[in-house]
């Protein structure tokens, strides 16, 4: 391996990550196939959510007894929050369980797009930054908001590809090209990706990391496609420091013209 | 005896109850949880101290699966 690439550590938040793909754990049939699924993909960080136990089901088997929080990182989110406070509450809620300091913060605006609210989203942020969380922080793909949830206090910035869910893959990629380029902190695309192909764009352009959730989990196969995944971020971090060629509109022959027969 | 809300549904309890004795009824003692007490966080040092009056709002909250 190249001397470069030795020394390429995913850092976030003072945390070293050992891979650059984060895994979303909904939407799978069973905690079983979640799992697999993180397992397949090598990922060493995984979002949860925060939600009421079932006081009727005393018996009922917990994700923590399927996915060791000592291995795999717990990043906490604040999925289906509308509002600052929701989103407060929860991740205060989540740091109590266990000493989460590092969470993802998502505060969404349209049931219908699941579009982040980034005013509440800004306010948030400057809060939990100010009561010492690190908050890793779901937005749009605007490079100016992006740059004002860096001014206060975001620990990695992870603009949407395309809506939660949809895998309409990275619709914008000059966007995500300006954001990846103004930020001092990591920047994640987060949402939208569809396939291992787009996870590829992404990380060619100069991401730092992905998260995936729906594109894995609902695939045909999950663990499988969390392989697909898992070779698909090496695969374009590494083109991405290698560098790709320029591009001609012409032809450039391969093989030597000199001693042609 | 006392009602209270647990997770949004009534729950009655004996009087004298704190919120680890309500904990230990579901088995939940040794569980990543968080407890909510009428809108306040309360810390796990105090689950033995804090007792359960009527009406009390109890919120208990763990990690699931989620993108």
């Amino acid at each position: 391996m190249e001397d470069n690439l030795k020394k390429d550590i995913f850092k976030v938040a003072g945390k070293s990550l050992k891979s650059r793909l984060i895994i979303g754990t909904g939407k799978y049939k069973s905690f079983l196939e979640t799992a697999k699924a993180v397992k397949a993909s090598g990922a060493s960080m995984v979002t949860v959510a925060v939600r009421r136990i079932n006081i009727l089901d005393k018996k009922k088997p917990l994700l923590s007894d399927y996915i060791d929080p000592k291995k795999i990182i717990f990043l906490p989110n604040t999925a289906g929050c509308y509002t600052s406070d929701e989103a407060l509450r929860t991740l205060r809620l989540a740091r109590e369980m266990g000493g989460w300091k590092l969470v993802k913060l998502e505060v969404l605006g349209d049931k219908k797009t699941l579009y982040p609210n980034m005013i509440e989203t800004i306010k948030s942020t400057k809060i939990l930054s100010k009561e010492g969380f690190k908050v890793m922080v779901y937005c749009t793909d605007d490079p100016l908001l992006a740059k004002k949830l860096e001014d206060n206090g975001a620990s990695a910035i992870m603009p949407l590809a395309s809506p939660i869910g949809s895998g309409l893959g990275l619709q914008n990629k000059v966007n995500i090209s300006l954001i990846i380029k103004q930020s001092k902190v990591p920047v994640i695309v987060d949402a939208g990706i569809g396939t291992a192909s787009d996870a590829t764009i992404a990380m060619e352009l100069g991401c730092d990391g992905v998260l995936i959730n729906s594109a894995i989990a609902k695939a045909k196969k999950p663990i499988l496609m969390a392989e697909a995944f898992r070779d698909a971020v090496i695969s374009g971090r590494n083109s991405y420091l290698a560098g790709r060629m320029g591009k001609s509109h012409f032809a450039i022959a391969s093989s030597p013209i000199k001693g042609l027969i | 005896m006392a009602k209270i809300q647990l997770n949004g549904k009534k729950v009655v309890i004996k009087s004298k109850y704190s919120i680890l004795d309500l904990l230990k009824k579901y088995n939940l003692t040794n569980k990543k949880i968080a407890v909510e007490h009428n809108g306040v966080i309360v810390p796990k040092v105090f689950f033995k101290k804090k007792y359960l009056k009527n009406n009390d709002r109890l919120e208990i909250v763990h990690f699931i699966g989620g993108g």
